[in-house]
């Protein structure tokens, strides 16, 4: 076949796009393959596919999808922290006559995928999933407003991740840095696929959490319970309408930003060039737009996560609810006006960076208030140091540190010093470890009872708590000493040898967030194991005060046999102290969203159409745009989209249920 | 509002007021939308005031557009879905507002301090 027929069928993706020459690269994908393969086979073999297709894949259920979205994100915390490791062993090894193993193009696209994945595809998906699972709960809804929505959301993300999965194997990622900073982003300095995997990636996944933004918004705003004003909401459903609030506000200035680079690269645009009136500086703009509120969308249903656990563990109303909710509030609006902080050294005046350093220092007002509410809850409380609790007092005693670093950089000059240097990656990795993972892990171990039924193994939850916390300080005090010291961040090779020492200890530490991760994998599976022994009937196993502790564990499909009205702050805590009894009669067929496939459709398309627009396959990319749009107005269509559960089926699951609290003893 | 608006209200349930307009509020609105269209055109085209001037009325003509749609096409009041829809507004107006003052003055900074070569300048001038 001629070269110009091969273009139009393969575009740019040749043999050589494959990295066969690249040994690291070439075990991975042999080693990925095989476990692919694996998982692939044990599925068929044990007849999985029809049921993981019908039961999960398809739901609208917000309890399955927020499960779906948690496993996506331990996945891809797995491939994260594998980048971690390599970068770590590279700035362990490559000083003096050492050049490390990790050439300098492959580590800065491990660089950049370890920052890209962490953010977009571990901290958004984990955050995302735990608000899906546990906020209809906490509202008394049957399901959020759009449940196939929701559905489709989900797997755009997932659409969005297995770009960057490709980009592994096929052709490169990014090297340019977790925000593919514009102009080395441009066609002119980055003419491979990586920027463009890299733009497709996340603008596909971007759809899928704007479209979730805007169906939790809804949700909270319009399907509460009855009695349920604004001011009796659980505090993580506040912070949840907050992060939402925000998600749909800030991702259209990322969507555009990207939209604009992307003009940039496919069309020969000069948005963001150095010349011909492009100014890569509006990119920083708007990205930072976007970047900053966006460290608040993870940190604030997280901070909803720590108030619930806190208050269930110390036996006690929140300290403070309505300061609380205005700190939340607060801090929504602050986070707005702060994202030039992330540039002080650009050029802006003396104006500018005093406006923006004072704005970024308030916001610790609000957010030193809730660590104060946490503690006065705290105080005289019946404390039970169960995992979630721990992970709080870990959290606390880790994140203030981080804030402490935040403010110092928010000081302009101090931050004409330190900006670029590892300081600041310690910094911003103090703040996101020890504040948002903990986070997640608190609350991914204080519902996954709700979710399943059983406990995860305490044990080695333990193992996972300690290797976190101890080798996140290991790993992450030596780079704040050397970033002090002016070590500049992206570097895969520093000459002074004096140095080392404390790359080494680093390293050290990872390695002991690698036990940590392993811990929690074990506790999951060790919990699956012993899951008789460690189940809980009850569905109130750590004796909680909100809503969602009032149905079964596992919830049924429906979550709650009738709407609960609700008369107080702490609903669930309310009903038990009034004696409430659970009504055995009555039941009546409940109304419910059905499953459907097209969300899966949509998003393999998407899949192939941003496939096809980093490879130049034209031809390729029209049909997929083609087919979102039919299947997409097809799906108008289907009108077949509800269902009853007769009142018999509800009645049974329900009856059920009183007879294993009844065996139970409760 | 007509007696026909009313009616289809009974299709939501009690408590979703929510307004899908009338065919009175759709031509108001269009006529409306026209006349701010056609004043920033025909100023631009015959060029009778001088360029300052017809900024300003371009501008002021386009704020008022936008406030046309929100009230005739997006059926923006007070009451419907009780304040929440004006509360959107309001905060859309806040954010967009902080987006774009913030980044006009951030940008005339970087541009003025870190571009000297940039159109209209020459090199070293500050």
């Amino acid at each position: 076949m001629n070269d110009a027929l091969l273009k139009t069928i393969f575009g740019r993706l040749t043999w050589e796009s494959f990295p066969l020459h690249e040994p690291i690269l070439l075990v991975t994908f042999i080693v990925v393959i095989l476990l692919g393969a694996g998982i692939v086979g044990a599925v068929t073999y044990f007849r999985l596919w029809g049921w993981l297709w019908r039961d999960w894949f398809t739901s609208v259920d917000h309890k399955k999808i927020g499960i779906m979205y948690i496993i996506l994100g331990i996945i891809m915390l797995l491939r994260g922290f594998a980048d971690a490791l390599m970068m770590r062993a590279q700035q362990a090894m490559a000083f003096g006559a050492n050049e490390g193993y990790l050439p300098s193009h492959h580590y800065d696209q491990i660089c950049t995928a370890h920052g890209t994945l962490m953010i977009f595809f571990v901290a958004i998906p984990l955050v995302v999933g735990i608000v899906n699972f546990v906020m209809p709960l906490q509202i008394g809804a049957r399901d959020v407003a759009f449940p196939f929505l929701n559905n489709l959301s989900f797997w755009l993300t997932v659409a969005g991740a297995l770009l960057v999965m490709v980009s592994l194997f096929v052709g490169e990622f990014a090297k340019t840095g977790w925000l593919s900073y514009a102009p080395l982003a441009g066609i002119e300095y980055s003419p491979d696929t990586g920027v463009d995997y890299y733009l497709w990636a996340l603008q596909i996944a971007g759809i899928g959490t704007t479209l979730s933004g805007i169906n939790m918004v809804a949700t909270i705003i319009k399907m509460r319970a009855p009695g349920m004003t604004m001011m009796k909401m659980p505090v993580f459903v506040w912070t949840a309408l907050c992060s939402n609030v925000l998600v749909v506000a800030i991702f259209p200035a990322l969507t555009v930003a990207f939209m604009l680079l992307m003009l940039d690269r496919y069309v020969g645009t000069n948005f963001f060039t150095n010349d011909l009136g492009g100014n890569p500086m509006m990119y920083w703009n708007l990205v930072w737009i976007w970047g900053h509120p966006e460290v608040y969308v993870l940190i604030l249903p997280v901070f909803g996560i720590y108030s619930e656990v806190t208050s269930t563990f110390t036996g006690k109303r929140l300290f403070g609810y309505s300061s609380m909710v205005y700190a939340t509030v607060v801090i929504t609006i602050l986070s707005y006006i702060v994202w030039l902080h992330h540039f002080f050294t650009m050029g802006s005046g003396a104006s500018v960076n005093s406006f923006f350093g004072i704005a970024t220092m308030v916001i610790s007002i609000p957010t030193g208030a809730k660590i104060f509410n946490w503690l006065f809850t705290m105080y005289r409380g019946q404390i039970r140091y169960d995992l979630p609790m721990m992970w709080v007092i870990a959290f606390m005693l880790t994140f203030v540190v981080g804030g402490m670093t935040g403010v110092l950089l928010a000081v302009p000059p101090a931050d004409f010093v330190l900006h670029n240097s590892l300081f600041l990656v310690a910094h911003f990795h103090n703040v996101i470890i020890g504040g948002v993972v903990f986070g997640l892990f608190a609350g991914i171990i204080y519902w996954f009872p709700k979710a399943f039924g059983f406990h995860l193994d305490p044990t080695w939850g333990k193992v996972g708590f300690w290797g976190w916390v101890i080798g996140y300080w290991i790993a992450w005090t030596p780079i704040y000493i050397v970033g002090l010291m002016g070590v500049p961040r992206r570097v895969n090779y520093i000459e002074d040898a004096s140095l080392q020492p404390y790359f080494i200890v680093a390293a050290i530490g990872a390695l002991i967030i690698l036990v940590g991760i392993l811990g929690f994998v074990m506790s999951i599976v060790m919990g699956i194991v012993k899951r008789d022994k460690l189940r809980d009937v009850t569905g109130d196993p750590w004796n909680g005060r909100t809503l969602e502790w009032s149905t079964a564990s596992p919830p049924p499909a429906y979550n709650f046999a009738f709407t609960p009205m609700i008369h107080d702050l702490d609903a669930w805590y309310d009903m038990k102290s009034r004696g409430y009894e659970r009504p055995v009669e009555g039941y009546r067929p409940i109304h419910m969203p059905r499953n459907t496939g097209a969300g899966v459709i949509l998003s393999a398309l998407a899949l192939v159409f941003g496939f096809a627009m980093i490879w130049y396959i034209w031809w390729l990319a029209a049909v997929a745009l083609l087919g979102l749009f039919i299947v997409a107005i097809g799906h108008t269509f289907n009108y077949n989209r509800d269902y009853y559960i007769p009142s018999e089926d509800v009645m049974q699951i329900e009856s059920q249920r009183l007879q294993a609290l009844k065996s139970a003893g409760a | 509002m007509s007696a026909q608006a009313k009616d289809e209200h009974i299709d939501h349930g009690p408590g979703d007021g929510y307004s899908h307009g009338t065919h009175r509020s759709y031509l108001t609105g269009f006529g409306l939308a026209v006349v701010l269209t056609a004043i920033p055109f025909w100023l631009v085209m015959s060029g009778v005031l001088n360029t300052q001037t017809t900024i300003l009325i371009v501008f002021a003509c386009a704020f008022v557009q936008i406030i046309v749609h929100a009230i005739y096409f997006l059926h923006l009041d007070t009451r419907s879905e009780s304040g929440w829809t004006l509360m959107a507004f309001v905060f859309t107006v806040v954010i967009v507002g902080i987006t774009i003052i913030g980044s006009i003055w951030i940008m005339y900074h970087l541009d003025v301090n870190m571009m000297p070569m940039g159109p209209g300048k020459l090199p070293g001038a500050s």
